[in-house]
């Protein structure tokens, strides 16, 4: 027994595609992203009623008890992660959505004789695989569960190439026969090659690669819907691969990186400059107190915020830092790069959190020039924002990246952990610079100490 | 539906997909990705078909599997992504002139609702 009849349900899902068409143009400019978002849970919420209605389903307390479940895990995880923590959970979500994929579409495999539509299913069967198990390896690169370096050796391309070759093999296969075993054989196939497309990806190229392993899901989600006949899936599915493809090539633009450099640009070997070996050389460390007359005698001030300061909780530090020496006279800003952080925007969202003013925000393209007029840059947990090796250094992992041009202040001082390298693992020049000072330590800790000593002046 | 229309549908979303996200301000790249990651999830409708139809009991076993899989897709994007645009509200002061269009943009984000007359 349905209730809706084949036209109303038709005309509901156009209705869902529509708010997902308008849910993405929504979250595209910032007056109307809020509503955006809402337009789409709207739709989704639309779009899981009508199949209830629509379609004759057994099992349903199982089904609706499976969704509660998955509510019960998701929900409560995204109202409680850290902002900070955000990128590997969109990470996680999209990773799942693959592995749904996927498993929706070995499912119906013994339903269909068309090698057509067998076609759709080894391809959402492998996409998804892929994007699950590329998603997993990005959670565990952005968690800390293992190191952000790019991850290579010596055989890894001809392995891909082996995996990739095989998967193509056994996917003609399954297209021809129908195999169920082999069906699954190629869902391991492509958990491997979603491991290995990503272990080459390092330090702030991974949030890049999630979004392209976003844009694989959407097209997975596609596939599955030519599988199953449902135009909603087939529109939804396509909407997030296009666009996810164009924020992509976007985000890595933003980064002066290629996409196919991204991807790829580890298997060339020798390409990776970087190190983890900490360099010898001095440098010249300080106290809060020097720090504090440094800023409080300076005229003009750039805060160049990074990932550390967000770890650290020290947005409100910073704010508060700012109006001191604000109250004293100095002229203070904060240099944004659009990829501080951990993703692009990510910084924006961070300290938005804090109420930092928006007026005293910079983005990069405004505040690089003024750096040259700057007394002090004052660099709080950011390292591979400011490397100059973006511009000097050919080979790079971070080479062609816009920076912040730090390096033209009078003074330069970081706030920083330890001398170990950042995201992208590589070693800055600026902090053996004559003109740089290090102030060790937590930045809160640090930027709580800098505060108290500039308000004793 | 038969192939051809499928595949004009398919062509057309294409196209739209394109369109409606081509001038993205980098402010807005981590909601907007979020946002369309939780749109995938929408494969929650094709999981619960493949439930729905389950007889075997292993084959119920993994549809659900996929079925809490596409539900976190899907709960677990749209909260996140809320929450991420919720920053973006409760500013303190509306920005100066000075600052380009990445805040002028921002300026309008959750100030609709938020900014007292």
């Amino acid at each position: 027994m349905t209730l809706l009849d084949p036209t109303w349900t038709a005309l509901l899902y156009l209705a869902a595609a529509a708010c997902f068409i308008l849910a993405l143009k929504g979250l595209s400019s910032p007056k109307t992203a809020r509503r955006g978002n809402l337009i789409g849970a709207f739709g989704a919420l639309l779009a899981v009623v009508t199949v209830f209605l629509s379609v004759k389903l057994d099992n349903i307390p199982w089904i609706l008890g499976a969704i509660v479940v998955g509510s019960g895990i998701a929900a409560p995880v995204a109202r409680r992660v850290q902002m900070t923590q955000m990128p590997q959970l969109v990470a996680l979500f999209n990773g799942v959505g693959g592995g749904a994929a996927a498993l929706v579409a070995l499912l119906e495999l013994p339903h269909t004789d068309d090698p057509w539509v067998r076609l759709a299913i080894v391809f959402t069967l492998l996409v998804g695989a892929v994007s699950f198990a590329g998603s997993a390896v990005t959670f565990a690169k952005l968690q800390g569960l293992m190191t952000t370096r790019p991850v290579t050796f010596p055989g890894l391309p001809v392995l891909m190439a082996l995996v990739l070759l095989a998967a193509v093999a056994v996917g003609v296969v399954v297209i021809l026969g129908g195999s169920m075993a082999l069906a699954v054989v190629l869902l391991v196939l492509g958990l491997v090659a979603g491991v290995l497309l990503v272990l080459p990806v390092g330090g702030a190229d991974v949030p890049i690669v999630i979004s392209l392993l976003n844009a694989f899901t959407g097209l997975a989600v596609a596939a599955s819907g030519l599988v199953l006949g449902n135009v909603l899936l087939l529109v939804a599915g396509t909407l997030v691969g296009a666009s996810g493809t164009i924020l992509t090539r976007a985000m890595a633009a933003a980064m002066g990186r290629s996409v196919a450099g991204i991807m790829f640009g580890a298997f060339k070997g020798g390409s990776t400059a970087g190190s983890t070996a900490v360099s010898e050389r001095p440098v010249r460390s300080s106290s809060a107190e020097d720090v504090a007359v440094l800023l409080g005698y300076a005229q003009r001030v750039i805060i160049v915020p990074g990932y550390g300061l967000a770890v650290a909780q020290g947005q409100h530090t910073a704010a508060e830092l700012a109006s001191a020496l604000e109250s004293r006279g100095t002229e203070v800003d904060f240099a944004i790069h659009p990829v501080a952080g951990r993703m692009p925007g990510h910084m924006n969202v961070l300290l938005a959190e804090a109420n930092v003013p928006y007026e005293s925000l910079k983005e990069m393209g405004d505040i690089n020039s003024e750096f040259k007029t700057a007394d002090v840059a004052l660099v709080v947990g950011a390292n591979d924002v400011v490397n100059p090796a973006a511009k000097t250094t050919a080979g790079s992992p971070i080479y062609g990246m816009p920076i912040l041009e730090v390096a033209d202040a009078r003074q330069v001082v970081f706030l920083k952990r330890s001398m170990r390298p950042g995201f992208a693992g590589i070693e800055n020049d600026l902090l053996y610079e004559p003109q740089t000072t290090l102030l060790f330590g937590d930045a809160k800790d640090s930027l709580t100490k800098v505060l108290g000593a500039v308000k004793a002046l | 539906m038969d192939g051809m229309s499928l595949l004009t549908i398919t062509v057309l979303a294409v196209f739209v997909g394109f369109e409606v996200v081509s001038k993205v301000s980098s402010t807005l790249h981590t909601p907007l990705m979020s946002g369309a990651n939780a749109i995938h999830g929408i494969i929650l409708v094709g999981a619960i078909i493949v439930a729905g139809q389950a007889s075997d009991p292993w084959v119920l076993a993994v549809a659900l599997l996929a079925v809490v899989l596409a539900t976190a897709n899907l709960v677990g994007g749209f909260v996140v992504t809320d929450r991420m645009l919720e920053m973006f509200r409760g500013r303190q002061r509306p920005p100066s002139g000075t600052d380009a269009a990445g805040s002028a943009g921002r300026s309008g984000s959750g100030g609709a609702g938020e900014r007292r007359p």
